[in-house]
């Protein structure tokens, strides 16, 4: 800890739990970025590093603040993103809680790292805050960063709004450390619609955090002389192949997989479910995730007022994919859109897979490259497909 | 169970007919969290994929243990090393369990790293080729302990893809539904409750 000359404040530590259902709350009113940090001081994180890119930076100079204040025990700027993945994972292979963010060209430059977060079972928290990635090269905001995750083995939360932001990167810590999970955990957020908006945030106390992690639960023995019981190897198959069954191999990368099934229970018990639905009865479903689901339900909230029978379904948890709980609250829709912050739909792809009937889903509106996406989009297609236009 | 079931990604829906039991299941077997196999709540064991009672557990484990040619424990890093009072507990009481089931052999999984040029499956199973040891011993029921839980998954997992040998996991944490039986927070007391049912059913007349 460094000696800085700043009185370091006594803190409690509380459950998860507490942390999100029992305490009380105080409004605040903060941007996504503030949100996060506020929800990395009372994660009782152990090691931020970071490099610094639009829309991300603020969270990256807000944690630095919480080093210098000693709410965390270390922290510094890698030289770029791929230095920053590749630090985060030795730390946390060493048995401490890490958090990272960074953001569309930092998350492409880092790939290489965070693809292999998973099958060293390393239970990290990162916060991605999405931009465009190219075609042509964007600093706006798009969620088509997630499509580039999707396979990667993390588990994957899409938050809707700063308060999202907050209580989901205290679920993932929780989720993410349970020892048949130990996965790590992407915490989503569209760029600026989410990270520079200002909004209402309820926060727990300062005064409270997470208990720390404990590697000694963890399924894999932590890379570090002081964890017992030894430091041993456990390299991935793939460097000696040659000698061993690839079976062991094609286990590895299934063990990765089952390791999101198990995180279902403990994300219905910390986050109340995967979706969040609304009129499920109704013969149009709007289905959405980010803040295309912020947008989605004030469009359900007019589309209702108008007389339309909508419904609609937030999809906050995209790996591992609530597969029964989709399929479930889709059953009785007639039509289906589902409006995104990205040109290609990977959303939609991912809801089509499941749902029979698939031809009831209109894969849109969608805006993508900085363009926002007005209510009144979603509520035109409703329309056009009810035919009945306003 | 059918050939080969591809595994669990992205995940699907789980498949109701689906049991945790003895192999060889095929080519590559899916994760059986996959396939839509939970582990146990607290208080709760799995057998086969079903939760049961601990309470039950105990005696499911001694009849197979007693009941099989070649029973074997596979003791792993976090009961081989001293590390913690609990670790040593657990270690004692596996040892105890062993004394007492007949014919009980012990075959450490020290590490979990790939050898060169490969292990002597006489007096080590690795988590990469747990089958060979499997093979060479002719072992039809075997016992994990204190093995970390990811590379206890993926050699239980291995051994019910190309093996016939009937799998029991003490885990310290959760439990592995890879497993055909499994128990979870399974310390001393629970390793001592087995070896209490192994002594019942012994005194019983349960013949080995």
């Amino acid at each position: 800890m460094p000696d800085i000359g700043v009185e370091i404040p006594a803190r409690t530590v509380v459950t998860a739990e507490h942390m999100l259902f029992d305490a009380p709350r105080e409004q605040r009113y903060l941007i996504g970025n503030e949100a996060v940090a506020e929800a990395v001081k009372r994660a009782n994180v152990d090691f931020v590093v970071v490099y610094p890119i639009t829309p991300q930076s603020e969270v990256s100079h807000l944690c630095g603040d919480l080093w210098a204040r000693g709410l965390i025990r270390d922290y510094y700027r890698g030289e770029d993103e791929l230095h920053v993945m590749v630090s985060a994972m030795g730390a946390a292979t060493g048995g401490v809680r890490v958090f990272t963010a960074t953001s569309g060209p930092g998350t492409m430059r880092a790939m290489e790292a965070i693809s292999c977060w998973p099958g060293y079972r390393l239970p990290l928290v990162c916060a991605f805050m999405g931009r465009g990635v190219g075609t042509p090269a964007n600093i706006q905001p798009d969620s088509v960063e997630i499509a580039y995750l999707l396979e990667t083995g993390m588990i994957i939360f899409h938050v809707e709004n700063p308060q999202d932001f907050f209580d989901m990167t205290i679920a993932a810590y929780a989720i993410a450390e349970q020892p048949e999970v130990h996965v790590p955990v992407a915490v989503f957020a569209d760029g600026f619609f989410v990270t520079h908006s200002r909004e209402v945030v309820e926060l727990p106390p300062e005064s409270e955090v997470l208990a720390r992690y404990d590697p000694a639960v963890a399924p894999v023995p932590a890379m570090d002389m002081e964890t017992v019981p030894v430091r041993m190897a456990r390299d991935c198959l793939v460097i000696k192949s040659n000698f061993i069954s690839y079976n062991a191999n094609a286990s590895w990368q299934q063990e990765v997989w089952a390791a999101q099934h198990r995180a279902r229970k403990h994300i219905n018990r910390l986050m109340g479910g995967s979706v969040e639905v609304l009129h499920p009865d109704a013969e149009i479903l709007l289905v959405a995730s980010g803040s295309a689901a912020a947008q989605a339900r004030v469009a359900m909230q007019e589309a209702r007022r108008q007389g339309l029978d909508v419904g609609f379904v937030k999809i906050k948890v995209i790996r591992p994919f609530p597969e029964r709980e989709v399929v479930e609250a889709c059953k009785k829709a007639k039509h289906i859109l589902i409006p995104e912050f990205n040109m290609n739909g990977w959303l939609a792809r991912e809801v089509k897979s499941r749902v029979d009937n698939n031809s009831r889903i209109f894969a849109g509106p969608r805006v993508f490259a900085g363009m926002t996406m007005p209510p009144e989009l979603i509520l035109d297609e409703m329309h056009k497909l009810v035919g009945a236009r306003t | 169970m059918g050939d080969t079931v591809t595994a669990g990604s992205p995940p699907r829906a789980p498949d109701p007919r689906y049991r945790v039991v003895a192999g060889p299941e095929g080519y590559l077997s899916p994760a059986a969290a996959a396939m839509g196999i939970e582990l146990p709540d607290e208080g709760y064991s799995l057998v086969e994929g079903e939760s049961i009672s601990d309470s039950l557990a105990p005696d499911i484990i001694a009849e197979r243990l007693l009941e099989a040619r070649n029973p074997t424990l596979f003791p792993g890093p976090l009961v081989l090393w001293g590390w913690s009072d609990a670790s040593i507990r657990k270690a004692r009481a596996l040892q105890e369990l062993v004394a007492e089931v007949p014919g009980m052999k012990m075959i450490p999984m020290p590490d979990y790293r790939p050898k060169y040029p490969k292990i002597d499956p006489a007096i080590e199973i690795n988590p990469n080729h747990p089958n060979l040891t499997i093979w060479h011993n002719e072992i039809d029921v075997c016992v994990f302990a204190g093995v970390h839980c990811h590379f206890a998954n993926i050699a239980l997992k291995i051994i019910r893809s190309g093996t016939d040998c009937y799998t029991i996991a003490l885990c310290g944490e959760r439990g592995h539904e890879d497993a055909m039986v499994t128990m979870r927070d399974a310390g001393d007391v629970k390793v001592a409750s087995i070896t209490a049912a192994v002594r019942r059913l012994k005194a019983g007349g349960h013949d080995a």
